[in-house]
């Protein structure tokens, strides 16, 4: 279990080295922009994100619940 | 892994070698007059005064959800888990300050559930318990973004109680952008400070012990205590003990804009619970035939990474992917995999299907009905526990014409999205949502 820990935190190492990859502008932002690219839930997601919480034993890392606040797990 | 591993190591490498070409400074010096943000005649950022207190935007959601099973953990893993539930929330952002230097937001929301849950009535094994409940779940948000440093910072608040259960939840939160604004980091530190009401099985609740004269009466629906002398303590009202749940939250993303097309995301969530974090009403059987209420360890860590990465595919096609893996130290280790499609079909009306895919292993203190030992240090039937595989499906549709939704120019944005659930346990439910944003 530590040694594939260890390989999803390489992984994850490696693709945040890549922060120099681009430099945009603002004018070169309109795909990114857009409101359907957001790296977000949609507003519209956030009560089966609920249900999600109460029928399944996993959660949080989707800025959803991670437990408390509710009788969930 | 190793193949994995090694493809986002060299993509790294490759994005790398392309920094030099990419970040060459502007030709035409500063000041000099044209730029593409901002047409002639449109007053520098200096000149934009300080907005007064306004509404930026108010949104609501509202969703019915229902679903249906034969594993309830009220009856100890066997029976029905009909559940209907209607939520409504609102919520409101007002803002002040200058958006080119530092702005402030308050955002005020308000939401209501109320469900009704058929295995509720047998908290009373002859089944004649409530089955409705309400839940209010107030919040409060405040954040100042400066927009020179490309950072923010903020406090919330938050509240919810319902029959059975009143919390108490208060957050720190963070953000900084990188110097090229390409990149984004987040953090915020979140606690819950809840109280579980204990309503056990009334077959479980009913004694009476008396001790130097004093009765004691407890009941499923509270407890009631006789004097010596006959009369009764307090305002002769039953009352429900509760016992507390704390849970601690660290989250922590990094966001980063990949090229013109990508965007990507990393988030990482440390959980700490402590407290009752079972319910008392959740019955087990035994092997032996016997029953009782679920037993869980006071504590709990819980450890999710997810990561998210969008695509815009040509011109009218979005990919937004997410997959996450968890952890926690009651013996469970799960995936989650999203796919969600949205094609617009016009500038300002897309369709989006979507797919989940979910799997989790068993915690060690999980087991069916009639198959926990006397002996287990640790019980539960609850399926939320159990070994499954989930799929989730279905479709959601956004309106957002530049002229209002149906020339209503102060509602900016409409969604309808509709998800069908079906867990390897056999629990199937569906879910029909509705936003509307105003501005």
């Amino acid at each position: 279990m530590i040694k594939r820990l260890l390989k999803i935190a390489g992984s994850l190492a490696a693709v945040m080295s890549i922060s120099s990859c681009v430099h945009l502008k603002e004018y070169q932002k309109n795909r990114i922009n857009d409101a359907e690219m957001t790296l977000s839930n949609r507003r519209v997601e956030k009560n089966e994100l609920n249900f999600q919480s109460y029928r399944e034993a996993a959660s949080g890392a989707n800025a959803g619940k991670t437990g408390g606040g509710c009788g969930c797990n | 892994m190793r193949k994995v591993f090694l493809s986002i190591a060299g993509f790294s490498l490759l994005c790398r070698l392309n920094v030099s070409a990419q970040t060459k400074q502007d030709s035409l010096p500063k000041g000099s007059g044209i730029s593409l943000f901002r047409p002639v005649g449109q007053p520098e950022p200096s000149e934009y005064k300080p907005r007064a207190l306004h509404i930026d935007e108010i949104n609501l959601v509202s969703s019915y959800y229902w679903q249906n099973g034969d594993h309830s953990p009220v009856t100890g893993g066997i029976g029905t888990e009909k559940v209907t539930d209607i939520s409504n929330g609102i919520d409101m952002k007002l803002v002040w300050g200058d958006p080119k230097t530092k702005q402030n937001s308050l955002t005020i929301g308000l939401g209501i559930d109320h469900h009704t849950s058929a295995s509720a009535a047998y908290v009373n094994l002859s089944g004649a318990s409530n089955t409705g409940g309400t839940r209010i779940y107030p919040s409060l948000d405040w954040t100042t973004e400066n927009a020179k440093k490309g950072s923010s910072f903020g406090i919330g608040a938050y509240y919810s109680g319902e029959y059975n259960y009143q919390s108490l939840g208060a957050d720190i939160h963070f953000s900084q952008k990188t110097a090229d604004r390409n990149g984004e980091f987040t953090a915020k530190l979140q606690g819950y400070f809840d109280q579980v009401t204990l309503i056990y099985p009334t077959d479980k609740a009913d004694t009476t012990t008396t001790s130097s004269g004093t009765t004691v009466i407890t009941t499923a629906s509270g407890t009631r205590t006789i004097l010596s002398n006959g009369e009764e303590e307090g305002d002769g009202k039953k009352h429900l003990g509760s016992s507390p749940r704390k849970t601690y939250t660290a989250s922590f993303g990094y966001s980063q804009i990949i090229n013109s097309r990508m965007q990507v995301a990393f988030l990482i969530d440390g959980v700490a619970q402590n407290g009752y974090l079972g319910l008392p009403f959740h019955r087990v059987y035994f092997n032996t035939g016997k029953d009782t209420t679920e037993k869980l360890p006071s504590t709990r860590f819980k450890l999710p990474i997810g990561f998210r990465l969008n695509y815009f595919l040509g011109d009218n096609i979005i990919l937004r992917s997410y997959y996450r893996y968890y952890i926690d130290s009651w013996g469970i280790r799960s995936n989650t995999a999203g796919l969600e499609i949205p094609v617009k079909i016009t500038p300002f009306f897309s369709v989006s299907p979507f797919y989940r895919y979910y799997d989790q292993t068993a915690s060690k203190y999980f087991a069916p009905y009639e198959a926990h030992s006397p002996n287990d240090q640790y019980y539960t039937s609850n399926y939320a526990y159990a070994k499954f595989q989930a799929n989730f499906y279905g479709v959601g549709f956004r309106f957002a014409p530049p002229k209002g939704v149906m020339g209503w120019q102060s509602l900016h944005d409409l969604e309808i999205r509709y998800g069908h659930y079906t867990q390897t346990t056999d629990l199937v439910s569906s879910v029909v949502s509705l936003s509307l944003g105003f501005k």
